[in-house]
């Protein structure tokens, strides 16, 4: 009885057809793609991209050179210098970053005491020459002012970096 | 409209005359070739949910010309120790037969190039001459990849042919002509009277004989990338590559067509004996209901579909049970239809055979 | 009458030409593709004298199945040429003299009056070649075309017999089974107690 019913089955192409069923559903069905430069996904506020060094509202920058971040860094990708300024505070001379051996993990956004190094959410930006990869701490800093207020209020909605 | 075109042609010799029409055929065939690659990337890649290529020109339409361009400014490398002749010339060989059989495809009542005799003999036998190419080409190659290729593609060509020789036989048989306009004439009176219903197991065993004489997914055991790499033409690059492409796909676009004339009813609209017969005699719409090339057009880019559908939903057959399929199962199944369209054919089984 | 002089001349010169070549050359891959283009050639040939069946017929059984299976053993030779040669200086009279018997054989055949034929005349545009043979096929020989169908058929089923030992040992799947398989052939619940 089985034997017959699975001579039928095949013979009247019933699972090819079903096969084709569903593909010809999803010929129909919404795409998942998205058209990456015109149609990006959304992203978290705790996204982890580009680093960025902070500055107060007053324009005084935030880091105060306590190499934290550096200690943490899993990849040594942090190389801070630090000097003591006219007024008596402890800031960076040197602050750089070497975006190849850096991992993303956000570890020195967590390390930070007072908010100064961060993750923003740039993710698009590329390298013409060997070299270009390390941030120093101008370029850091730029991308910080240019960033500021998304920076800020990711800040706001995570309660992570607090 | 054809009598303008005849005074407009009449001082030009009718050897030129069709030098031109073949020349502008065959560029509106690589168009429609090009342009068939492009649809298999978008269909396929619709059915996984995916846009597939959509990025040069509006929809992706730009693509194929971009590959073309690509693909002419590549090198082509000899292997050490290939054929050198055989090597070039293969690319041809498996491209000049599909391009071959058109000269007798009658595209509606009038417009084909050739109205022979043997029509139908003469489709099956430059189909049968495609596998030359795989063959040549493996061999050439001087490669083993290449070469497991090529013998797998004589086994299945020539297991299929016979089973495709035998579904043709039967559309003769019901037709009683060689001559493919004939037998789509043959074919006139409605969609039921098309001979996709009588000769349904005759269709359905050309059709997949027809996938597996394209070497089209899941039939694709002579260039299955994950066992040996791309099968017979892993050793080509640039222009040879693309011309085993292109064959491909011209072998599909022929494929289609052919199953469209002899199942289908070629040229015939499907409106034919549902619309009152009146309505064909309007201007506008008499014509695009009426029969037409549009048809078989239409009809062939169904087909054409399929081809990509059936390669978005199969996954490949093993290369015994294609053996198996071909021999085993397709063969008898056209025996049997063959000898059942016999019996209806000498009682007058109405409406078809009578 | 030009055109199709010149059209056979062309022929026939390739026919000729690639037939001594396939005799000539020493790899057998370019002797059976050598032997290919002699079908074809020969093919068009008849095509000249409005045989259009036997001609596409040629094309289709030998140059499409039989030359395709005989490169798929060709192809996979290997061919030790030096070896095939050493016997050549000896074989060489008795070859000379097989043909030239053969050639003489058919030049007394040829010169038959039976071979003697007319020009054919050409047939009107209308005429079918195919349905002519046919007609002459199923009515004058079908006797002769029916015992000749029978004995290929024996001689099919005598080569699949041939091939068809059983080796006791060889393990087989059936994939007939493997389809219809279901879920109680392979697993089996079982009930046990908790511990």
């Amino acid at each position: 009885m089985k034997k017959i019913r699975n001579f039928i089955r095949s013979f009247t192409l019933f699972e090819l057809l079903k096969g084709m069923s569903l593909t010809g559903q999803r010929f129909a069905s919404r795409k998942f793609t998205v058209r990456y430069p015109e149609e990006k996904t959304p992203q978290s506020p705790r996204f982890r991209g580009l680093h960025a060094l902070r500055r107060y509202p007053s324009g005084e920058e935030r880091c105060i050179g306590c190499k934290l971040c550096e200690a943490v860094c899993p990849a040594l990708a942090i190389t801070i210098d630090t000097e003591e300024r006219d007024d008596g505070s402890r800031r960076t001379t040197r602050y750089d970053i070497d975006l190849f051996k850096c991992v993303y993990c956000g570890f020195c956004e967590e390390a930070c005491p007072v908010d100064a190094i961060v993750e923003t959410r740039v993710f698009e930006y590329s390298f013409f020459e060997r070299g270009q990869q390390v941030m120093n701490k101008e370029m850091l800093l730029d991308v910080g002012a240019k960033h500021e207020a998304q920076i800020a209020a990711d800040r706001e909605v995570s309660i992570l970096g607090r | 409209m054809a009598e303008w075109w005849s005074n407009l042609v009449a001082p030009f010799p009718p050897l030129l005359l069709t030098a031109v029409y073949m020349l502008v055929f065959i560029l509106v065939l690589f168009a429609c070739v090009a342009y068939t690659t492009l649809a298999e990337r978008r269909v396929i890649g619709f059915m996984q949910v995916r846009l597939g290529p959509n990025r040069v020109g509006p929809q992706g339409l730009g693509q194929p010309i971009a590959d073309a361009v690509k693909l002419m400014f590549k090198e082509m490398i000899l292997p050490q120790d290939a054929d050198r002749f055989l090597f070039r010339i293969a690319p041809l060989l498996s491209m000049a037969p599909a391009l071959a059989a058109w000269a007798v495809i009658p595209f509606s009542e009038h417009l084909n190039f050739a109205d022979i005799n043997a029509g139908l003999l003469y489709i099956l036998a430059m189909t049968s001459l495609g596998v030359y190419g795989v063959i040549v080409a493996g061999w050439a190659s001087n490669s083993k990849y290449a070469l497991l290729g090529s013998l797998r593609a004589a086994a299945q060509i020539v297991a299929y042919e016979i089973a495709m020789g035998f579904a043709l036989v039967g559309v003769l048989m019901a037709s009683g002509s060689l001559n493919l306009g004939d037998i789509v004439k043959a074919q006139q009176g409605s969609v039921l009277n098309w001979y996709w219903l009588p000769l349904l197991p005759l269709f359905l065993t050309y059709l997949i004989a027809g996938v597996a004489e394209t070497n089209r997914a899941p039939f694709d055991v002579v260039e299955g990338e994950s066992e040996i790499v791309a099968g017979f033409h892993v050793e080509y690059s640039g222009m040879g590559f693309a011309m085993f492409f292109l064959a491909e796909y011209a072998n599909i676009i022929l494929i289609s067509g052919l199953t469209a004339l002899l199942f289908l009813g070629g040229w015939l609209s499907p409106f034919e004996g549902v619309v009152p017969a009146h309505v064909f005699h309007l201007p506008v719409i008499g014509a695009l209901l009426g029969s037409g090339a549009h048809w078989f057009l239409a009809k062939t880019s169904f087909f054409i579909f399929c081809f990509l559908w059936f390669r978005a939903t199969f996954p490949r057959y093993r290369y015994d049970q294609i053996m198996r399929l071909g021999w085993k199962v397709l063969l008898p199944l056209t025996l049997i239809w063959i000898v059942v369209e016999g019996v209806l054919l000498y009682v007058k089984f109405p409406p078809w055979f009578d | 009458m030009l055109i199709q002089s010149t059209v056979f001349y062309f022929f026939s010169t390739i026919l000729v030409a690639s037939a001594m070549a396939m005799i000539s050359v020493r790899n057998p891959v370019h002797a059976v593709l050598f032997l290919v283009l002699v079908f074809f050639t020969s093919a068009a040939i008849w095509l000249l004298l409005e045989a259009e069946f036997l001609g596409i017929t040629l094309v289709l059984v030998y140059v499409g199945a039989v030359m395709v299976l005989f490169l798929f053993v060709v192809m996979m030779l290997d061919i030790n040429l030096a070896k095939m040669r050493a016997g050549f200086a000896r074989y060489l009279p008795v070859g000379v003299l097989v043909g030239v018997i053969m050639a003489a054989e058919m030049a007394v055949i040829l010169s038959r009056p039976a071979f003697n034929v007319q020009k054919p005349q050409s047939k009107p545009a209308d005429y079918s070649n195919t349905q002519e043979l046919g007609e002459l096929l199923f009515t004058e020989y079908i006797y002769p075309f029916e015992i000749a169908g029978v004995i290929l058929l024996v001689a099919i089923i005598a080569a699949i017999t041939l091939t068809m030992h059983k080796r006791s040992r060889a393990k087989r799947q059936s994939p007939a089974r493997q389809v219809s398989a279901d879920r109680s052939e392979r697993v089996r619940l079982v009930s046990m107690d908790k511990d």
